[in-house]
């Protein structure tokens, strides 16, 4: 036990900075996910047949390919056509763009629970597409999406640990790097595990006051 | 001041508006009866442009009612439409769903909204009920909502699509009472209803429809008590004495 914390106290301010590398990952790939995501449930519910196709097909597409992959293939590919990122940039755009489809259908299916008839009594007070969208139908579907956003978000929280493949010198990546070069898996991955939760943990309580703030009632 | 001439309705390939042809006059108030599936809700939502049509046309003042062109947001400014099933915003007090179309359509001051909204809502019998969201209200309070979101709009005319047939029996007779002093008023109303007392005291004609088309029509008194044709009798008798 001794030893334990001893080492802890070692490895820790290397883990931390892998832990800052994560939250910085997550949020700015959550943001590329809500912003990217919202645009595509718009597309989808807008009744537009080429735009509703558009992004269908584009979800569809990146929903099928691991997000490992998509992650390779922005790192080690886009560089031979001439598109240099960071191995932070093509974390956070891949993740942000892979999960904006999850996002996408989330947030499609609270806009779809949204009654008919709330509508059609905007349409007859005059409202066009956008004033319906903005007054009527987002701030409706709103309350109906959050539980499976929150979800999402967290699920998003651990899946940044993917962009340790890439070198992004985020929590797995340094815990990996100090376990191989100290042999100290369990107390290595441990420590990267109980830091994954404690940063689980503010979500879950954001997305609990979410949904008490905002949610049905 | 609304005309529909030779007007067609398909829903695939069942037609659902068989060639109807009626004028509605400023200041009338029309009766569409007939029994479900005769096509009069559809008649009324073709009116307000919330379902397209084939052939035919339907005109506001001489402008032609067409769903997919823009202009449709305009005539629905002036001829506007109360639901079956009240439709209020769930997530807006009263006061809130009433101020809605004319701050954000109509480009009125908040402080104009709320002083015509609040006018509205007090002449629905409702100033107390300003704060309280749909939830919190019964169906007849909520329809009177309705009409007042749908007076805020200072319409030329107003759409009901059968709005008592979701209310409880007891809750039918405010929203009549509030319908009643619209049309003491003058508004121009066509009212999709199987309420036949009010049909009779204050409707000015009556039209029956039946099979998508409008089989007989005429002053309200004179049809519901001495109908031409066999259907319309055959009709109001099951209405009347559903026994």
């Amino acid at each position: 036990m001794d030893k334990f914390l001893k080492d802890a106290q070692d490895f820790l301010p290397i883990l931390m900075q892998g832990a800052a590398t994560t939250i910085g990952l997550a949020v700015s790939a959550l943001i590329i996910a809500t912003v990217f995501g919202l645009v595509l449930a718009l597309m989808r519910y807008s009744g537009n047949v080429f735009l509703s196709t558009c992004a269908r097909v584009f979800i569809n597409v990146i929903r099928g390919i691991p997000i490992l992959v998509q992650l390779f293939y922005l790192y080690f590919v886009l560089p031979e056509l001439g598109i240099d990122l960071t191995a932070f940039q093509a974390g956070a755009i891949g993740l942000g763009v892979a999960y904006s489809c999850y996002m996408a259908e989330n947030f499609r299916a609270g806009l779809e629970a949204v009654d008919k008839g709330q509508i059609e009594a905007a349409q007859t007070i005059g409202m066009g597409w956008p004033l319906m969208m903005r007054r009527v139908v987002l701030p409706q579907a709103f309350r109906t999406v959050l539980p499976p956003y929150g979800n999402t978000m967290i699920m998003l929280l651990k899946d940044t640990s993917q962009a340790s493949v890439i070198t992004v010198a985020e929590m797995t990546f340094k815990g990996k790097v100090l376990a191989a070069s100290t042999f100290e898996n369990m107390t290595v991955y441990s420590l990267v595990a109980l830091l994954y939760l404690c940063l689980s943990i503010p979500l879950f309580i954001l997305a609990w006051w979410l949904e008490r703030r905002f949610g049905k009632k | 001041m609304i005309t529909i001439k030779g007007l067609h309705k398909r829903f695939g390939k069942l037609e659902v508006l068989k060639g109807i042809d009626a004028q509605i006059e400023q200041g009338s108030v029309v009766c569409l009866i007939g029994a479900s599936g005769s096509g009069k809700s559809t008649l009324l939502r073709c009116v307000n442009g919330l379902e397209s049509y084939e052939q035919g046309e339907i005109s506001i003042d001489g402008k032609r009612v067409d769903a997919h062109d823009a202009s449709i947001r305009q005539l629905r400014t002036r001829v506007t439409m109360v639901f079956q099933r009240f439709n209020l915003f769930p997530h807006r007090t009263a006061l809130e769903n009433v101020m809605e179309g004319p701050i954000y359509v109509k480009g009125e001051s908040r402080a104009e909204a709320r002083d015509h909204g609040m006018a509205l809502l007090e002449r629905m019998g409702l100033a107390d009920k300003a704060q309280a969201y749909p939830e919190k209200l019964s169906g007849g309070q909520q329809q009177r909502v309705a009409i007042a979101r749908a007076l805020a709009m200072r319409p030329e005319a107003i759409l009901f699509d059968e709005p008592t047939s979701a209310l409880d029996p007891e809750l039918v007779g405010e929203v009549l009472a509030a319908m009643r002093s619209l049309a003491e008023d003058g508004m121009t109303m066509i009212v999709v209803t199987h309420e036949m007392g009010f049909a009779r005291e204050v409707a000015d004609r009556v039209m029956y429809m039946h099979g998508g088309q409008i089989l007989e029509e005429g002053p309200a008194r004179s049809l519901l008590t001495n109908p031409q044709e066999q259907r319309t009798r055959d009709f109001l008798s099951r209405i009347l004495s559903p026994m």
